[in-house]
């Protein structure tokens, strides 16, 4: 049985998701600093999607300058704050301290960072430095993460900036996945703004790009166009009785618990399908608003995508699974009240039911992480070529698509990656649409 | 069992571990309370004439984690009028007989040298250590280390001291001073009967970026200390080395400076101090770390089979020799130990940037040990020094020519060089990189 009430008051809910990774007070800040040893060619470096120069930064933290230790991650990293709360550390950076090798605790490296980053933040310091306008725009489809470190670093390269955003809010999945325990949307949103103050790029929201109209007027209007547009919905499976009541796909769950934690719908009895960290996420999430939750995926508990500690946090907060099972049919009148499963068996590679060993459960509210689709719908619009999984095609370097007008970068991309990834595509974009730019003038 | 009982110049106590005059020696209530802890002794906070303090007094280096790694004091003697620190010296030789309570005294004329030492011989003093060494506010009234830089002078006032002492005067040095046995000399000719070193560096410990005032501030500005703590051992090694060595000085020595634990404690020992004195890790810590000294020597001795001080005290003293004398055929290189390497390349860039270019990364993807360049190696250790793992570079011999060689012997033998063809640094078999590939290099 899972530990948690559901929460009534935000008091509640707070006390249910507390921070993982909390602010370190100047103290915490000083001793983990003093631990790093400046490591020549660092390899937590080298594990960063965004290359920021760990040692340095916390140096300049433990000399408590603060400000020059922001100045450092921000150089690389738009979303410096937002990551050192949201990457998966263990398998990035930390993961890659020297100081595992010698089975010590590696550095805290997410958790300095954002020591750092929340001061600069917090004292709406200015540490950006913008080039002259260059008289030249660009427009951005989608403000996730992609999209604002691509805006964010064609401001400072001069280009007056347009991102235009589906939803009310800024961020992406940062704001509507993240798992709340993991930064609360304030935090998100603060960064953005921090942002925008300092860099002055446009995000003109509801305002879903959907028409061939649209994508005209922005080719005319725009020198060029960053499709920072993410993944779609929840993948339906064809699994009978997805179209029940309380059966809901996992960003979806997400997405208004994160909007609105008090009033989003859940059993009491929750069953999540799938095994990757979107799967954990909502396993945890659901196991912290008071329901008892069993995690069912198909193959082994070994193959499972996620990471092994989002497993363990999902395990720590109650959450049951049952690997090599298949949910074959949802069952129910209006709503869910039932599951029918059977066990499964991989022979090489090949997954198959065992028969005879079909089994039912309990469930009165099923949420599928079964993976997002793609954008293919957007991208057949806009004449891009993707490739058969749906991940858009571009110039690994530069970012750039079939059409030269148009570069991608984030989830669109990579299929589905982290919020850190998003952030380096989306920079690195931003330098492959100055350089084109760049070419096309002389 | 280790016998820890010591003797300096015939003040005796049942363990080498003093406490140096200051703050922890203000009165008799601390110094009962530390010889109920397990110190051996105590140097009364230094007596004499009256005196004002400021406040603040103290300021600290911290270095990385590490607090207080240096120590930084703008006190005087002590402000307790006399007749108060006579009354406790005679209550705590009542409880303490066995004890070593040693007066520090700071006095001006030579009557008042008499008179206070007869006080405190009267009050039950088991020995006189003269303060020549109080490095700020003293010396500008001529006392402290403006006597400790005069070795004329500190050899009278010695002399003035032995002319009525019926114990053991032992004389405090500055270290405040270009060669230590210069004052130690005049201690020995004014008749001391040992010495004792050092007292605090001439120090300014940091200076505050927002207000341009040093630490400690008094009122917005500040003053020159005194350094103490860790920071300051390794310049009290060298000196109580160099009074060990010295024939003509040639007297007891109490070591003081940087001792924190039974290791530094018996570094000290090692080089000729018989016993030893600790002021900073008694400020820092408290007086309970004296279980850790105490233990870890007696410890130490068992290991080695030394069944009394005498055994050890001293034993360094030869293994110290002028530079010219040191072997030129010895040759050491740096040897990785890849199982333990983490991989962090400070060795790498060490020697890369900061000596010879004798370590090389690898080619193979993904493997971070680096490697050593034999020919180019001149075994200066620095690698070694930075590796933050225990025992992952070792300096391994490769002495090829086992005689035994020196400069003295080059200049003897009329071998001194005339051209630059040495196998180490710059010589025959070293290759330094072009200048320009400097520009070459990945990042
Ligand atoms: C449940 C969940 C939990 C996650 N947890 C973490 C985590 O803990 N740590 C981590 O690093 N990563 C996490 N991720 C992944 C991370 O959030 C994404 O990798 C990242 O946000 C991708 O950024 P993006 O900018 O490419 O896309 P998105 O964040 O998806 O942003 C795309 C934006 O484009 C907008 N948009 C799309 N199409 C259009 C259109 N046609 N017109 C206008 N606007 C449009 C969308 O509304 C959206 O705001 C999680 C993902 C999920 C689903
Ligand atoms: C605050 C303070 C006051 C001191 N006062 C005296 C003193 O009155 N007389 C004296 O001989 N030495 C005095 N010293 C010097 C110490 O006795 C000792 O020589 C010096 O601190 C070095 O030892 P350490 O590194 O173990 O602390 C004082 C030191 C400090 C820190
Ligand atoms: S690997 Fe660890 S110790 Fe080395 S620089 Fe990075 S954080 Fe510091
Ligand atoms: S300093 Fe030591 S641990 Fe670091 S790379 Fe060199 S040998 Fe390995
Ligand atoms: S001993 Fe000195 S020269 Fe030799 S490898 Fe180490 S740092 Fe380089």
């Amino acid at each position: 049985m899972s530990d948690f009430k559901k929460p009534k008051t935000t008091a509640e809910y707070e006390a249910n998701f507390p921070q993982l990774k909390p602010l370190m007070d100047a103290n915490m800040a000083y001793y983990e600093s003093s631990r790093c040893l400046f490591c020549y060619d660092a390899p937590c470096v080298k594990a960063c999607p965004t290359s920021i120069d760990i040692p340095l930064f916390i140096k300049q933290i433990h000399t408590e300058n603060l400000t020059g230790a922001a100045k450092t991650i921000y150089s690389a990293n738009f979303f410096g704050h937002t990551c050192g709360k949201v990457c998966p550390t263990e398998v990035l950076c930390e993961g890659a301290c020297v100081y595992n090798e010698q089975d010590v605790k590696p550095i805290e490296i997410g958790r300095l960072q954002s020591h750092a980053t929340s001061d600069t933040i917090r004292k709406d310091k200015s540490i950006f430095k913008k080039a002259d306008a260059n008289g030249k725009s660009v427009a951005v489809v989608g403000a996730g993460p992609a999209g604002i470190a691509c805006a964010s670093e064609l401001a400072t390269l001069g280009y007056k900036v347009d991102i235009y955003e589906a939803k009310a809010q800024p961020s992406g999945l940062a704001i509507h996945g993240t798992a709340p325990y993991k930064i609360t949307n304030q935090d998100v949103i603060d960064e953005v703004k921090y942002l925008q103050k300092q860099l002055g790029f446009k995000i003109i929201y509801n305002k879903n790009i959907d028409t061939r109209r649209e994508l005209n007027t922005l080719e005319s209007k725009y020198d060029a166009i960053f499709l920072g547009i993410g993944l779609g919905d929840t993948r339906s499976t064809g699994t009978p009785g997805e179209e029940l009541e309380n059966c809901i796909g996992a960003t979806e769950f997400i997405e208004q618990l994160k909007l609105d934690p008090l009033s989003v719908t859940i059993g009491k009895k929750v069953v999540v399908i799938g095994g990757g960290n979107t799967a954990m996420d909502a396993a945890s999430e659901s196991a912290r608003l008071g329901a008892d939750v069993t995690l069912i995926y198909r193959r082994s508990k070994e193959s499972k995508g996620a990471y092994e500690f989002e497993y363990d946090l999902a395990k720590s907060v109650g959450v049951k699974a049952l690997f090599s099972t298949n949910v074959t049919e949802i069952i129910g009148d209006q709503k869910v009240v039932q599951l029918k499963c059977v066990k499964t068996q991989s022979t090489d590679g090949k997954l198959k039911n065992i028969d005879g060993s079909e089994f039912t459960i309990e469930c009165d509210f099923l949420i599928r992480a079964t993976g997002q689709v793609k954008q293919k719908d957007f991208l057949d619009l806009a004449g891009l070529e993707y490739d058969k999984r749906g991940k858009v095609k571009v110039d690994s370097d530069s970012g750039q698509c079939s059409n030269p007008q148009y570069f991608a970068g984030g989830d669109a991309v990579n299929g589905g990656a982290e919020v850190v990834n998003a952030c380096a595509e989306g920079k690195s974009a931003a330098q492959g649409i100055h350089s084109y730019l760049l070419g096309k003038q002389s | 069992m280790a016998d820890l009982r010591a003797n300096l110049a015939g003040i005796t106590s049942p363990n080498p571990f003093w406490l140096a005059s200051a703050p922890p020696t203000n009165s008799g209530y601390q110094i009962m309370k530390a010889f109920d802890a397990g110190w051996g002794g105590a140097v009364w906070k230094t007596m004499g004439v009256p005196v004002v303090n400021v406040s603040s007094r103290y300021g600290a280096v911290n270095y990385r984690d590490t607090k207080m790694m240096g120590f930084n004091n703008i006190e005087l003697i002590t402000d307790r009028p006399l007749s108060d620190n006579l009354r406790e010296i005679e209550e705590v030789k009542k409880y303490f007989p066995d004890h070593a309570v040693i007066a520090s005294l700071m006095v001006q004329t030579r009557e008042e040298w008499h008179q206070i030492i007869k006080d405190v011989e009267n009050a039950g003093a088991d020995g006189i250590e003269l303060n020549f060494g109080c490095p700020h506010g003293m010396c500008e009234r001529g006392m402290g280390s403006a006597v400790g830089q005069e070795p004329n002078v500190l050899q009278t006032i010695t002399t003035w001291a032995k002319e009525v002492a019926k114990v053991p005067v032992i004389v405090k040095l500055t270290p405040n001073i270009t060669d230590i046995t210069e004052p130690a000399r005049a201690a020995a000719a004014g008749g001391a009967d040992a010495i004792s070193l050092i007292n605090t560096v001439q120090s300014i410990v940091n200076v505050d970026l927002d207000t341009f005032a040093p630490n400690p501030s008094v009122d917005g500005k500040s003053t020159h200390g005194g350094y103490c703590g860790p920071a300051v051992k390794p310049i009290a090694l060298n000196m109580i080395k160099s009074c060990a060595q010295d024939r003509d000085v040639n007297i007891p020595i109490s070591g003081i400076g940087g001792i924190e634990t039974w290791r530094d404690a018996t570094e000290h020992m090692l080089l000729g101090a018989s016993n030893v004195q600790v002021c900073t890790a008694a400020m820092h810590y408290g007086f309970g770390i004296v279980r850790e000294m105490k233990a870890g020597l007696e410890d130490y001795m068992d290991s080695k089979g030394f069944e009394k001080l005498d055994d050890l005290i001293g034993k360094s003293v030869p293994k110290v020799e002028p530079w010219e004398h040191l072997n030129l055929n010895y040759k050491i290189i740096a040897e990785i130990d890849s199982s333990k390497c983490i991989g962090c390349q400070l060795c790498y860039i060490a020697c890369e940037d900061g000596a010879h270019q004798a370590i090389e990364l690898s080619e193979v993807d993904g493997e971070r040990t680096p490697h050593i360049i034999e020919e180019n190696c001149v075994g200066c250790n620095l690698c070694s020094l930075v590796c933050p793992v225990e025992e992952c570079i070792t300096m391994v011999d490769v002495t090829k020519n086992k005689t035994h060689e020196s400069w003295s012997d080059y200049i003897n033998n009329g071998k001194a060089p005339t051209t630059f063809d040495d196998d180490r640094a710059g010589g025959k078999h070293h290759w330094v990189p072009e200048p320009k590939d400097a520009l070459k290099k990945r990042k």
